[in-house]
């Protein structure tokens, strides 16, 4: 009964932001530019989708996305395992990647910008950069912390080095290392969307920039809308690969 | 840059030959060696490598820092951030524990808020970062905004958490004893809330470092974003390293602070 209520209570409060956003642009005649008219930005969201004009900078996106994860994923998975290999470069490394994993790495996004221009390269290398620390971060804890007693069972029981990795560590770590590879898939995405907003030609971020410049403002809302949706839909994508992977 | 780990005070072990061995009972100044390799490397290659429009080595960045403290506006930007993090984040933590409370409390609200926190929660703000400009301007109050919107949902959240997590036993105890509404507050809910709230005051403020440089680096007419374009377009890559150094180092100074009251207060206390 109360779920019902609690369902009632949710709906009306979201009912209601559309009513003042709706009395705002109608009644109040706020600024257009400002705030636009819901039916507008619902004509615009359905031209962009129909229209496709989406398409080429959601392909600078992914691909920008695709090779800054491949990047951070094969140097933080690799890095992380020959880290964790030893109790003393856990301890010595360990502490100075979480050090620097709590610095806004975003503020590295002029220096790359600087280095490496405003195309994709400098989108690459901010993604890889701050999607590198979650997942070195993971392997180490998922490989440098694998209960003792299973290493020393599996090499009483004669295993080798190889069927050690296969049958033992990894699947103790896999879980882990699936959570810091999620993870970094997020916020590779989100870094890569914030750096070509901030400085770039092309991209989702860079064509919400250009509305938003234009004072095209509810084609600019349709465009976040359909950005968030992209975003909100690969990492839903990403979650259930992780719990796939997890569950063989 | 890095945060060393008084490991390396630890006494070695009586018999200590060799220096792998040594070196092995002291993470703490293998740390440092790391460190100090690295800062190596980027001094070789921005010195023989690479151009020097576009990098800077270390050594050239640290002596021209009263050069980069020199220019003007420089001082004044840095304060300019560092008041718009100052706001954003004492802002966020009212609002964040406001509607943390106030959805928490009751079961009836937590069912029907929360999955609109959520919900919220879950969108990527960097998208509606041109409406915070458009509707709050290009100056001060559009990087407080982002910085608050960024900060306030880790502690709000948090709270919840803190408040669901009261056992259910104090409230009719005190109530039984004839507490009323302000002494439960007072006596049972806040000290309860504590650790909890500490925890979510520190990922709120990496929340609101984030918002708020995020703001000043997308458009800013004088805070340190004004600034990073303005090195950025004339390839002064030394004054660039400098500044972004000295926000790493401001954030970093930051981000202990609140992570050092945390450990203190969120320890169990009897």
């Amino acid at each position: 009964m109360t779920r019902l209520w609690s369902r009632l209570v949710q709906i009306a409060f979201l009912a209601l932001l559309l009513l003042l956003w709706l009395l705002a642009t109608r009644v109040e005649g706020v600024n257009r530019i400002l705030l636009p008219d819901p039916a507008d930005v619902w004509h615009q969201f359905v031209d962009v989708i129909s229209s496709g004009a989406f398409i080429p900078d959601l392909r600078v996106t992914l691909g920008e996305l695709a090779v800054a994860f491949v990047i951070s994923m094969s140097l933080g998975v690799s890095l992380g395992y020959l880290i964790s290999r030893s109790r003393f470069l856990i301890k010595v490394f360990e502490p100075l990647l979480a050090a620097i994993y709590a610095i806004p790495i975003i503020l590295f996004l002029p220096l790359y910008v600087l280095l490496l221009g405003l195309g994709p390269d400098s989108k690459i290398a901010l993604g890889a950069t701050i999607s590198f620390f979650p997942i070195v971060l993971s392997t180490i804890a998922g490989f440098g912390y694998v209960d003792r007693r299973y290493v020393t069972a599996a090499r009483s029981m004669g295993a080798n080095d190889l069927q050690m990795f296969r049958y033992v560590l990894l699947p103790a770590a896999l879980p882990v290392i699936l959570a810091g590879l999620r993870m970094g898939f997020t916020v590779a995405l989100l870094s890569v969307i914030a750096s070509e907003t901030i400085a770039s030609f092309a991209g989702l971020g860079h064509h919400i920039v250009d509305l938003a410049e234009n004072m095209d403002t509810a084609r600019m809302f349709a465009y976040i809308v359909f950005v968030i949706a992209i975003v909100v839909f690969l990492n839903t994508v990403m979650s259930k690969l992780e719990g796939r992977a997890r569950w063989r | 840059m890095a945060v060393i780990r008084t490991d390396a005070a630890r006494p070695t072990a009586p018999v200590a030959p060799g220096l792998w061995q040594r070196l092995a009972g002291r993470p703490g100044v293998a740390r440092l060696g790391v460190v100090i390799l690295l800062l190596l490397i980027w001094e070789i290659a921005a010195r023989f490598l690479l151009d020097r429009d576009f990098i800077s080595p270390p050594s050239v960045v640290l002596i021209s820092l009263g050069d980069l403290f020199a220019t003007p506006g420089v001082l004044s930007a840095l304060w300019l951030t560092l008041y718009e993090i100052a706001v954003a984040f004492v802002i966020a933590v009212i609002m964040g524990a406001g509607i943390g409370l106030a959805v928490g409390l009751s079961r009836f609200a937590h069912q029907s808020f929360m999955p609109i926190v959520l919900l919220l929660y879950g969108i990527p703000q960097i998208t509606i970062l041109p409406i915070f400009v458009l509707i709050f301007g290009i100056g001060a109050p559009s990087k407080i905004a982002f910085g608050v919107s960024h900060g306030m949902f880790p502690i709000m959240i948090a709270v919840v958490a803190g408040v669901q997590k009261i056992e259910p036993v104090f409230f009719v105890s005190a109530r039984s004893m004839g507490a009323s509404r302000g002494q439960l507050l007072r006596h049972v809910i806040f000290p309860h809330m504590i650790p909890s709230f500490f925890t979510g005051m520190r990922l709120g403020m990496s929340g609101v470092l984030l918002g708020v440089l995020l703001a000043e680096l997308y458009v800013s007419t004088g805070g340190i974003g004004y600034f990073t374009s303005i090195f950025s377009q004339n390839f002064d890559a030394t004054k660039l390293i400098g500044l972004v150094s000295m926000l790493a180092v401001i954030a970093i100074a930051l981000n202990e602070i609140v992570r050092r009251a945390e450990l203190h207060y969120a320890r169990w206390r009897d």
